[in-house]
């Protein structure tokens, strides 16, 4: 049964969006001026106050080897935030384009690129890219592309799917007619059209290679060691935990709470537009 | 019926060829020398003339076209190889890691289950009270923790705290627990929010209303009429999560060192013990694809009203 969304209901969704766009804004600008906000450089090692607890100068306090952990998760925003739109960004236009070509030509074609789609959908996305990145060796490029293998096969299905009914409507017919190419067509008669949903699954897919792309580098499989990340940081604190709970909980709080508000501006966004993944997924 | 199962079936050879055989390209791309790993594993000093000599022993000295083809062939023979690092049977240790793997994920499952149908159904009811508001936020968060995150807040709670259970699993009874909660905690949020929306969903369709006219009690409605429509929509998050599922034990086992799949996996990957990869990979898409096939054939038998296949 539909549920009638009211005139108040909109605009709440629309504050919401608004709202989640700006925290997403405030992450991005944190990431982007990380090495101005970090109280020490988060590199130093300190050998007189290791595993210590918080004070003023160490506001999360620092790790095994001395190291500021404030400043390491300041400097993983970066990393974090970086490599998740990296990934979206690619799988999102190869994704698409494959998508594209396979539903519009359609044919043998279209059966090739779903073959190889299914190929790659025979495993659990995070078998795969731990598969792919611990074989081609742990590091940022490598765990990239590995969540990238995984992560574009999803938008290729979504696109050929939006293609194949798009391409009988009759404005397509239209732009045939009065001589555009196929390229032409694809490329400004069928992309905006779809470009909207593309966008709105892939926001909603950010927060899922967060989690993936730290849990790589947790499994020592992503980002190298002396790097500041979040997911490697807590693997390598969880070994001291007991003495120094904080070198495990500031990574972890930061991990959660980016994911999550790149998870909310995601749902809210496919509320507000009323696409993307099903409403109850 | 029979011809669509049959149908998938057969949709799943070309899969198959497809999957392994870009698992042996990758394998013999990636760095990383097999003979090496197993020889410096052993303590033997590594001459160019072992290395050899070892690599001709184990045939690794022909292209990796060539030891496709002879994997397939005994394949067929129902010969999955035998293990690089000892020299055991593949199928023998799969069957062992998978009875594991099958354990962690069954429970998980259960636990999920447990959880989530009692807070999602009276969610449902008692739409917007406090208690709601308290589930839809356990539902939220639920998707913002990354699985290795929330076993370690697990370990440090229930271990370092606490100390009732042990961090080691093992394999043992006991071990269990920490595991499967940390599985069963996001997807019982996923569960809990799909059957909150379904419940919800139904009350106000018309067969409720007809139902209560009749004198219907209201409990009876509950689990005969509006669970049973909400099965559907709570088997396709099942469906959607059994990768969820299979991907966090990957991680899971890892940390809490349970002997599955995903430990198996990840140690041979380490040694670069490809025979195992390779049936790992083999098992796994075949598992992937029947799981996600059951599914799709259990909406035919529980919504009578979808087409006939």
């Amino acid at each position: 049964m539909m549920r009638y969304k009211t005139m108040e209901n909109r605009s709440r969704m629309k504050r919401q969006v608004i709202f989640f766009l700006f925290l997403v804004s405030l992450l991005g600008l944190v990431s982007l001026l990380a090495p101005y906000l970090i109280t020490n450089d988060p590199y130093t090692t300190n050998a007189l106050y290791r595993k210590g607890p918080p004070n003023l100068t160490f506001p999360f306090g620092t790790d095994k080897l001395g190291r500021c952990i404030f400043s390491r998760v300041i400097m993983g925003t970066r990393t974090s935030v970086f490599s998740a739109l990296m990934v979206v960004a690619v799988s999102l236009t190869t994704g698409t384009a494959f998508g594209i070509i396979s539903g519009y030509y359609g044919g043998l074609l279209d059966r090739v690129i779903m073959g190889i789609c299914d190929i790659f959908l025979a495993f659990p996305q995070m078998v795969l890219a731990i598969g792919v990145a611990g074989l081609l060796g742990g590091n940022m490029t490598n765990a990239i592309l590995a969540l990238t293998l995984t992560g574009w096969t999803s938008y290729a299905r979504l696109s050929r799917g939006l293609v194949m009914t798009m391409k009988k409507e009759t404005y397509i017919s239209a732009a045939r007619l009065s001589g555009s190419g196929n390229i032409e067509i694809m490329l400004e008669h069928i992309f905006p059209g779809i470009a909207g949903e593309l966008i709105i699954n892939a926001t909603l897919q950010i927060s899922a290679v967060m989690i993936g792309f730290a849990g790589l580098s947790y499994l020592g499989i992503g980002v190298s060691v002396p790097e500041a990340e979040w997911g490697s940081m807590i693997s390598e604190a969880i070994g001291y935990m007991q003495q120094a709970p904080w070198a495990v909980m500031a990574p972890g709080a930061a991990l959660f709470i980016t994911v999550f508000v790149f998870q909310l501006l995601g749902d809210s966004l496919r509320d507000y537009f009323g696409v993307g993944r099903g409403r109850y997924e | 019926m029979k011809r669509y199962v049959s149908g998938r079936l057969l949709q799943l050879i070309p899969v198959l060829f497809g999957v392994t055989f870009l698992t042996f390209a990758l394998l013999s791309l990636a760095p990383g020398d097999p003979v090496q790993k197993k020889l410096s594993a052993q303590g033997i000093a590594v001459t160019k003339d072992v290395l050899l000599e070892t690599r001709k022993e184990m045939g690794l000295d022909r292209p990796w076209t060539l030891r496709y083809a002879s994997w397939l062939f005994d394949l067929l023979h129902g010969d999955l190889g035998d293990s690089y690092k000892d020299g055991t049977p593949v199928a023998g240790r799969l069957v062992k890691a998978m009875k594991y793997t099958g354990i962690l994920a069954i429970s998980a499952f259960l636990l999920a289950l447990v959880i989530s149908l009692p807070l999602g159904i009276y969610g449902g009811i008692k739409k917007a009270g406090f208690l709601d508001r308290m589930i839809q936020l356990f539902c939220l968060a639920g998707y913002a923790v990354p699985g290795f995150l929330l076993a370690v807040l697990l370990i440090y709670l229930f271990c370092i705290r606490l100390k009732v259970f042990p961090i080691i699993a093992k394999g043992t009874v006991q071990g269990l627990f920490l595991p499967t909660l940390t599985l069963a905690l996001p997807l019982a949020s996923r569960l809990t929010r799909q059957v909150r929306a379904s419940v919800l969903n139904q009350m106000e369709m018309e067969y409720v209303d007809g139902a209560k006219a009749r004198g219907v009690l209201k409990p009876y409605i509950l689990i005969f009429h509006i669970l049973r429509n909400a099965m559907i929509s709570i088997l396709t998050v099942f469906g959607l999560s059994i990768g969820t599922l299979l991907g966090g034990s990957v991680v899971i086992e890892n940390i809490f060192m349970w002997p599955g799949m995903g430990k198996m996996v990840m140690d041979s990957i380490t040694a670069r013990d490809y025979p195992v990869v390779q049936g790992f990979v083999l098992v796994m898409a075949v598992i992937y694809v029947i799981i996600n096939l059951i599914v799709d054939i259990s909406y035919h038998l529980l919504d009578p009203r979808l087409e006939e296949i």
